[in-house]
């Protein structure tokens, strides 16, 4: 399987010349230290880890809405430094948590909005906005016009993820997408995004703290503790694994 | 005698000296727009400026008005410009300020999805977060062109013209329909401009 992500002995340190860093300030803290891995094309690669793991930072890394202090990143062979950060980022697609949708623009002009600036004609990109909208589920004639107030959470996400998805990315970041869905609109879209991944063949990177979406999602687990990429595997892989971070999540799985 | 009558008898001054106030604050406003709009942008992008910029113009509001007018004269000496000149000093704070809130104020998660598509810094400006920020933006330049209606009066003290020619000719004399000659028109002007610029700023907000 060719690799559509390489992360090469990836690291970030906040700006500050202090050695150890400040852990009061975070001046010069190391947030992320030589994270290695690899998406395959129809693979999806679950980043599982606490708040202030790094898995977050990691992600905007791979954008570069950080820049790396250390390492390198490679999408369909190409390195990141050889290319300008704004033609970078439109290869790749990015859903996050508050999903940030345009207020001013309806759901036809936030989905089209990277084919446009793209310079795509207008035909096709009406053509893309309704395919787009079908493949997440939502009725192009009923939604194509709507303003994202007067959608319902999951309809929003939904939009996001198709948004991200317009001008064809090989590769999709997502930054828990669906953290701030009430439970059943969580699971519904969880059910329909194991769905896509295996119909679209992209490479994905998912970022969650929720271990039981992550095993559902996840073809592999990357658990993150401290900064570091500390376990690797598949999820039944993880479900097994003695790492006491991966050991600790587990349990918090399945209390009793 | 009544205004009605004094209009009547002085119809071409009246016009001419309504003519040139309207000139005096439509050209500081819109100068002190051109520069404090992109100055307001500015000072999103580099926020370390934001305290000094935003505190020397907050002091220049303080000045006050006729004062101001005293400062420039040695420097500026008297006349229109002068008076374009203080106007201008005037409009910019609540420009600069709102631009800055207007824009600081559009929701990070929508800016950083922007960053992550691949907006370029000015895409972001232009597409998202100025059409944003129009209505807040729009906001300052009404509250600068009010007051710029209020202090152009004092204009003519320096021999700028405008509506102030009436009020303090009739303080001098003692003639109040003189002064209120002077100061209905300029009161109707300044719930002109509050009202139509209102209406625009209205057009502009999105909905929620």
């Amino acid at each position: 399987m060719k690799a559509v992500l390489e992360v090469r002995g990836l690291g970030f340190r906040l700006p500050g010349d202090r050695g150890g860093g400040d852990q009061e300030t975070g001046i010069g803290r190391q947030l992320v230290q030589d994270v290695s891995f690899s998406v395959g094309a129809g693979e999806t690669l679950v980043l599982l880890g606490r708040s202030g793991s790094g898995k977050t930072t990691t992600l905007k890394l791979i954008n570069r809405l950080l820049e790396p202090t250390a390492g390198h990143v490679v999408i369909a062979g190409e390195r990141a430094a050889a290319v300008e950060p704004t033609r970078w980022r439109r290869r790749i697609g990015y859903v996050i948590q508050e999903v940030g949708l345009f207020p001013h623009f309806t759901v036809g002009e936030n989905v089209a909005l990277v084919p446009r600036l793209e310079g795509w004609s207008a035909t096709r990109i009406a053509a893309r906005v309704r395919d787009l909208l079908g493949l997440v589920g939502l009725d192009a004639d009923t939604f194509i016009g709507r303003y994202p107030h007067q959608l319902s959470g999951g309809q929003r996400q939904r939009v996001g993820v198709a948004r991200a998805l317009a001008a064809d990315p090989p590769l999709l970041l997502l930054d828990e997408p669906f953290g701030a869905l009430d439970p059943i609109s969580r699971v519904e879209l969880q059910r329909e995004f194991r769905g896509l991944e295996g119909r679209l063949g992209k490479g994905m990177v998912f970022v969650t703290h929720d271990v039981r979406e992550g095993l559902l999602l996840g073809t592999r687990i990357g658990l993150m503790h401290g900064g570091r990429l500390v376990f690797l595997g598949t999820p039944q892989e993880f479900e097994r694994a003695d790492h006491p971070e991966a050991v600790a999540f587990m349990r918090a799985a399945d209390p009793v | 005698m009544s205004l009605f009558s004094f209009y009547a008898n002085n119809s071409r001054e009246a016009l001419g000296l309504i003519w040139q106030h309207l000139y005096l604050v439509a050209l500081s406003t819109g100068a002190a727009a051109v520069v404090g709009v992109p100055l307001g942008i500015l000072l999103t992008r580099r926020p370390a400026w934001r305290s000094p910029v935003l505190g020397l113009a907050n002091i220049f509001q303080t000045v006050p008005s006729l004062a101001l007018f005293g400062i420039l004269i040695p420097i500026l000496g008297i006349g229109f410009w002068t008076a374009v000149s203080a106007l201008v000093v005037y409009a910019l704070l609540p420009i600069v300020r709102n631009t800055y809130t207007g824009v600081a104020g559009v929701d990070p998660a929508v800016r950083e999805a922007g960053r992550g598509m691949g907006m370029t810094d000015g895409e972001l400006l232009r597409l998202v977060e100025l059409p944003l920020a129009a209505s807040v933006i729009l906001a300052g330049i009404r509250v600068a062109t009010v007051v710029s209606v209020g202090v152009a009066t004092i204009g003519a003290a320096i021999g700028a013209g405008g509506l102030g020619v009436y009020i303090f000719r009739g303080v001098a004399v003692v003639d109040d329909t003189l002064i209120l000659a002077g100061a209905i028109p300029a009161a109707l002007m300044a719930l002109a401009a509050d009202g139509a610029l209102g209406l625009v700023e209205r057009r502009l907000q999105w909905r929620r």
